[in-house]
């Protein structure tokens, strides 16, 4: 049975990179004596895969993966959350474990938009009136940006990924929220749409230490392929 | 929630932020209010390799049990935070509480191997710790030393206040009351000192004092002040099963060296291979329950969560519950889908049986310890392998599907010949030769692999060698390149690779394992230059290390070339690791005599240990 779990990462965990988190799961769900199913093979490996991976230095409200689990189950939805729960560090938190329909796909190529908040660092708060530009900055038509990877520089138009971008209170401080494309294909980082931002408004170069990002939450998409329909992960899978 | 001692920014920019965080499964947070002593244990090297180190992991545990105490963890900032901290000047802190070290009641350091002796120092700068005992007060913690370098603490006694000597498990309870007792008095750190050197095991530098010949060894060696022992016998835990041992052993976030649950089968080792150091200082055998291990076993892997079960012990082909251990683990694991890493066992039909059904044959190759090329070599060094049982070893292997092999040896072992070292080149073309002898051409897959490689002997003390010279640097690479001659010379040497170490490191090893008190302004100004991690090739900086040398006037061939009389006293006689110096001095000058001697199980040879009252000295002899 395909199984989703969704799960919080905060404090000091937001340290540990996405191939130690995985590490870090294996050996969890070992811990919580789940019953996983593993790979055919001389040396078998748990059947699990992760969502979108999380930059080191993000917290996330937001992250998924799925596993498969042997049948019949020794667990319900709510026993296995609680059983994970107690294995977990402190910075890992499980929110939901959901099956999954039979023929759902899987959690890494169902992600088609993530929601971020973004803080200020204390002290590294751009002094330009962003509070108030950023709509204009939304509203534009095209959003040009050099987007470089390892192998190359290219230039995107980031205003078709940016679903939602708009300033809200976080803590009774001012943040940045967007809900941007994650998809395999077309993700975008948060800092790129801030990077953008800046330079719009002709403030130096955005510092990487600046924002504060989280991830609130990962999205599929249910839409008919013309228009959106983002539907958080969890809500894919049902409680058991 | 705590908050880290090193800010986002920092931990963003250096390399595996993992290090430095704590956090992980299975370690230990308590309030620092609610007790009475804390201890920060340290392992002077990266996080990686210190988190894979047992002694600590069973020390943090049997601490922490104790409600009057925590015990937190710190291990060598690597080399680009070490440099963040030294320009922002951020004290070196602990990972559980990531407070600074230097408000902790203790510092404990263990000394795995002699290069990781400006790491100490590069710890105690960091955390703001004078780096000489003499010159601490009472804000500062007891730095207290143990592990094996600790058997000759002398080239680093000034930097501690004490070393325990010996296993970890029998002493700190008595020397923490003993601490209590003291803070509730308020009585002075140096009272405090010299009361715990009169423990058991408990060795405390600062009051005892060399006095030289003039040819630069030691006239005498003895204590300054009243009351304290003129000799320190080894601590030592005669019941390994009903001890310490730690069920929930923490987890790291990163992948570490050793990433999987080892269980400690037995301590010690009956073979009394002569050049070896762990082989004296852990006698006598004492083996572990296997009903016990068994327990610990599968209550480890449920706590930890780990993929891989491992055994460590010096020899565990000699553990006699072996079989039954494994057999066991082995339906244990397929259960857990847990894999089974096997220590190096003695290549013999068992261990095969159980390796093919643990590993990919195909992928997995064997390893022999002949350790010298010749049977008389290693009948000198007192290594029971012959060259019979290694080919018959391997002939069994190449039938098994095993195509690769690797062998160890050593250069530079005293009275060493050409012959000798030809002798490496010739086995490894012996083994190969089986595998073509054996093997039939059609169920081959292309050349078998043999991969001999060297390291250079360097004699440790409490060892037979203790008073053999070392090579010199020149002497080491010429040997090295004799192998690599014969090597070439080998009809069946491109189914033959050679590896040797460098010879640099080996040398200042060499002089730090049998130096004395004169080597400690060395190592100051050695890591005055900023040396540290030198056990890292990539930091090791021989040219450094030389001036420091020069420097200080410290002749290098006067602890490494230097043939000892029999009669010298050396800096760490003042030790009783309970193998008597008459023993030694027996098994060196049998070793000349190319004589071999039976192991523990065959015949005892008297080496003293029999006097902590059990282990294999007594088996079968209720």
């Amino acid at each position: 049975m395909k199984i989703r779990i969704k799960f919080r990462k905060y404090g000091s965990m937001k340290f540990i990179g996405h191939l130690d988190i995985m590490r870090y799961f294996q050996k969890a769900i070992r811990r919580a004596e789940i019953s996983i199913a593993y790979s055919e093979g001389f040396s078998p490996h748990q059947i699990m895969s992760f969502a979108a991976p999380l930059g080191v230095g993000l917290m996330s409200n937001g992250e998924y993966l799925d596993i498969v689990c042997r049948e019949p189950l020794t667990m319900n939805g709510t026993q296995m959350k609680e059983a994970m729960n107690q294995v977990m560090v402190e910075g890992v938190e499980i929110v939901s474990v959901r099956a999954l329909p039979e023929d759902a796909g899987n959690a890494m190529a169902s992600v088609a938009a993530a929601r971020y908040t973004v803080c200020f660092r204390e002290g590294y708060e751009p002094d330009f009136d962003w509070k108030s530009q950023l709509e204009k900055f939304y509203q534009k038509l095209t959003i040009p940006v050099i987007k470089q990877t390892k192998k190359s520089t290219k230039e995107l138009d980031l205003k078709p990924s940016i679903y939602e971008l708009f300033v809200r209170e976080e803590n009774g401080q001012a943040a940045i929220e967007m809900l941007v494309d994650a998809s395999s294909a077309g993700n975008i980082k948060p800092g790129l749409v801030l990077e953008a931002f800046y330079k719009e408004n002709g403030a130096d170069g955005l510092e990487e230490a600046a924002l504060l990002i989280t991830r609130e939450d990962t999205y599929g998409d249910r839409g008919t392929g013309e228009t959106h329909e983002f539907v958080p992960l969890e809500d894919f899978g049902e409680e058991f | 929630m705590r908050k880290l001692a090193l800010r986002d920014e920092i931990l963003l920019q250096v390399d595996k932020p993992a290090r430095y965080i704590g956090n992980e499964v299975n370690s230990v947070m308590k309030q620092k209010e609610e007790v009475k002593v804390r201890f920060c244990m340290c392992f002077p090297d990266v996080y990686e390799i210190g988190m894979s180190h047992l002694g600590i992991q069973i020390l943090y545990d049997m601490l922490n049990q104790w409600d009057d105490v925590w015990c937190e963890r710190v291990y060598s900032p690597w080399t680009d935070l070490d440099a963040i901290m030294r320009k922002e000047n951020i004290p070196l802190f602990a990972l559980e509480s990531q407070e600074p070290v230097k408000e902790f009641d203790f510092l404990g350091i263990t000394i795995q191997y002699e290069m990781c002796y400006t790491n100490i120092l590069q710890i105690l700068d960091l955390s703001n710790i004078p780096l000489c005992a003499a010159e601490r007060t009472e804000e500062d913690p007891i730095v207290i030393g143990g592990g094996p370098c600790t058997y000759n603490p002398e080239p680093i006694a000034e930097f501690f206040d004490l070393f325990y000597i010996g296993e970890g498990e029998t002493q700190y309870r008595p020397l923490l009351d003993l601490y209590e007792k003291h803070k509730e008095l308020g009585t002075s750190r140096r009272d405090f000192l010299m009361e715990a050197g009169k423990l058991p095991g408990i060795y405390a530098p600062q009051f005892y004092e060399p006095v030289y010949k003039e040819d630069g060894t030691i006239a005498s060696f003895s204590p300054t002040v009243e009351g304290l022992p003129q000799t320190i016998q080894k601590e030592i835990v005669m019941d390994v099963t009903d001890t310490y041992y730690p069920m929930k052993p923490v987890v790291p976030f990163i992948k570490v060296t050793q990433d999987r649950v080892v269980l400690e089968i037995q301590r010690g080792c009956i073979r009394g291979c002569r050049f070896c150091q762990a082989g004296q200082l852990y006698r006598p055998v004492r083996e572990r329950d296997v009903e016990v291990l068994k327990k610990y076993a599968v209550e480890m892997l449920k706590n930890t969560g780990h993929e891989e079960i491992s055994l460590s012990s010096l020899s565990s082909s000699d553990y006699s519950g072996l079989e039954e251990l494994v057999n066991f683990l082995i339906e244990e694991c397929k259960e857990r889908t847990v894999n089974i890493s096997l220590p190096s066992l003695r290549i013999d039909a068992f261990s095969l049986d159980v390796m093919s059904k643990v590993q990919d044959v195909k992928k997995s190759s064997l390893t022999f310890a002949p350790e010298a090329g010749s049977q008389r070599m290693r009948d000198v060094i007192n290594k029971g392998l012959t060259e019979e049982v290694i080919l018959k070893g391997a002939e069994e292997a190449f039938r098994g599907g095993w195509s690769r092999v690797k062998l160890y040896f050593m250069l530079g072992l005293p009275g060493e010949t050409e012959e000798d070292i030809r002798g490496i080149a010739e086995l490894s073309n012996k083994i190969a030769a089986v595998y073509y002898e054996t093997v039939p051409k059609e169920k081959r897959n292309g050349r078998c692999q043999i991969v001999a490689s060297t390291s250079f002997f360097i004699p440790k003390p409490f060892t037979p060698f203790q008073w053999a010279k070392q090579n010199t640097k020149q002497e080491f690479l010429d040997k090295a390149y004799l192998t690599k001659q014969s090597v070439m010379e080998q009809l069946n040497q491109k189914s033959i690779k050679y590896n040797w170490h460098e010879a640099d490191a080996s040398v200042l090893e060499g002089v730090l394992a049998r130096g004395d008190r004169r080597l400690a302004m060395v190592l100051l100004k050695v890591y005055e230059k900023g040396c540290i991690f030198d056990a890292w090739g990539e930091y090791f900086n021989n040219d450094a290390w030389m001036e420091a040398f020069e420097e200080c006037q410290v002749d290098i061939a006067f602890y490494t070339t230097r043939e000892r009389g029999l009669d010298e006293i050396f800096p760490w006689d003042f030790i009783d690791c309970g193998v008597t110096k008459e023993f030694l001095k027996r098994e060196w000058l049998k070793s000349q005599e190319g004589v071999v001697s039976p192991n523990c199980r065959m015949q005892c040879q008297g080496c003293g240990a029999n006097r902590f009252g059990g282990g294999v000295c007594y088996e079968n002899k209720n």
